[in-house]
């Protein structure tokens, strides 16, 4: 069935995609290592060691998409931290954000590269199958692209979710709410490939 | 200026209660808490997996700490010193769930 993973007999899964399906992942999964980049401080420097030693940025990112991928380690979400709390967020982003971010860009790259490696059939479509490493870091990816459109679309909590199902056809945000849905469904069927 | 005397003090020196500065030391360390946060976007099957996947819980104890996320909005996760619990918050990051770390005062 068309947006669905299966389990692979012997390990991974597989998903039966067609021309568009295909298009529309690359492009997502484009789109994603172009907003996640190298961030700031993570630039790559001639000297290989020296980035081995580069420290990524103390300040939260200012795109909501971002602040949502990486967000402050300190502090209840709900409240205002003081300003130790934001020291401690600080230095935890000084030293973890480049990593997070080259973890995010290698699952989002993993999409693209086994997409590339597809061979249409003469219909426009065809399978593809994941191994189970492929599989965990497309869920990371699709993860990361769900929280990335939820975060345009300002879903915020349980209830904009509910509306987003019952968006009339001529809204603008309508394609963007079809995209959600249909990783969702994805990713859904795709953990389920892991757990079995 | 007084005058200087090479004479050992003899007044009363103050002596520090024994008692309150070992207090201090023998106060075992508070541990430190991850803390995953709910949110509307990440699906209940994923999370459960993540709990699983990287934390080698039980099914039964993923499911249950992902239920506690949805239905009570947050759910301690794993406790430790602090840096262990920057490993885990990073790591939750890495999967894309919401999580901090703080020092568990209950």
């Amino acid at each position: 069935m068309a947006g669905m993973f299966e389990p692979v007999p012997g390990g991974g899964a597989a998903v039966a995609l067609d021309e568009v399906e295909v298009s529309i992942l690359r492009s997502l999964a484009v789109q994603l290592l172009e907003l996640i980049g190298p961030g700031p401080g993570g630039e790559k420097d001639p000297d290989p060691l020296a980035e081995l030693f580069a420290e990524g940025p103390s300040e939260p990112p200012s795109d909501p998409v971002l602040q949502r991928l990486f967000p402050d380690a300190y502090g209840d979400p709900e409240a205002v931290p003081d300003d130790q709390l934001k020291a401690y967020s600080a230095e935890f982003r000084r030293f973890t954000e480049n990593d997070l971010r080259a973890g995010k860009r290698e699952n989002a790259l993993a999409v693209v590269r086994t997409l590339d490696a597809l061979t249409l059939d003469g219909e426009g479509g065809a399978v593809l199958k994941l191994t189970p490493d492929d599989s965990k870091q497309w869920l990371g990816a699709l993860n990361d692209l769900r929280l990335a459109i939820a975060s345009r679309l300002d879903v915020i909590s349980e209830e904009d979710t509910e509306l987003l199902y019952r968006l009339p056809d001529s809204d603008p945000r309508k394609p963007m709410v079809m995209a959600y849905l249909w990783l969702g469904g994805l990713q859904e069927t795709l953990v389920e490939t892991l757990m079995a | 200026m007084g005058q200087v005397s090479v004479a050992p003090d003899v007044s009363p020196v103050e002596i520090t209660n024994p008692v309150e500065e070992n207090a201090a030391v023998v106060e075992p360390d508070v541990p430190w808490v991850t803390i995953v946060h709910n949110d509307p976007v990440n699906l209940m099957s994923y999370v459960t997996y993540v709990f699983q996947a990287y934390f080698g819980y039980s099914k039964d104890k993923a499911h249950k700490l992902m239920m506690d996320v949805h239905h009570k909005g947050r759910a301690v996760v794993s406790s430790g010193t602090r840096e262990e619990m920057e490993r885990d918050v990073q790591a939750m990051h890495g999967y894309g769930l919401w999580a901090t770390l703080s020092q568990d005062r209950n």
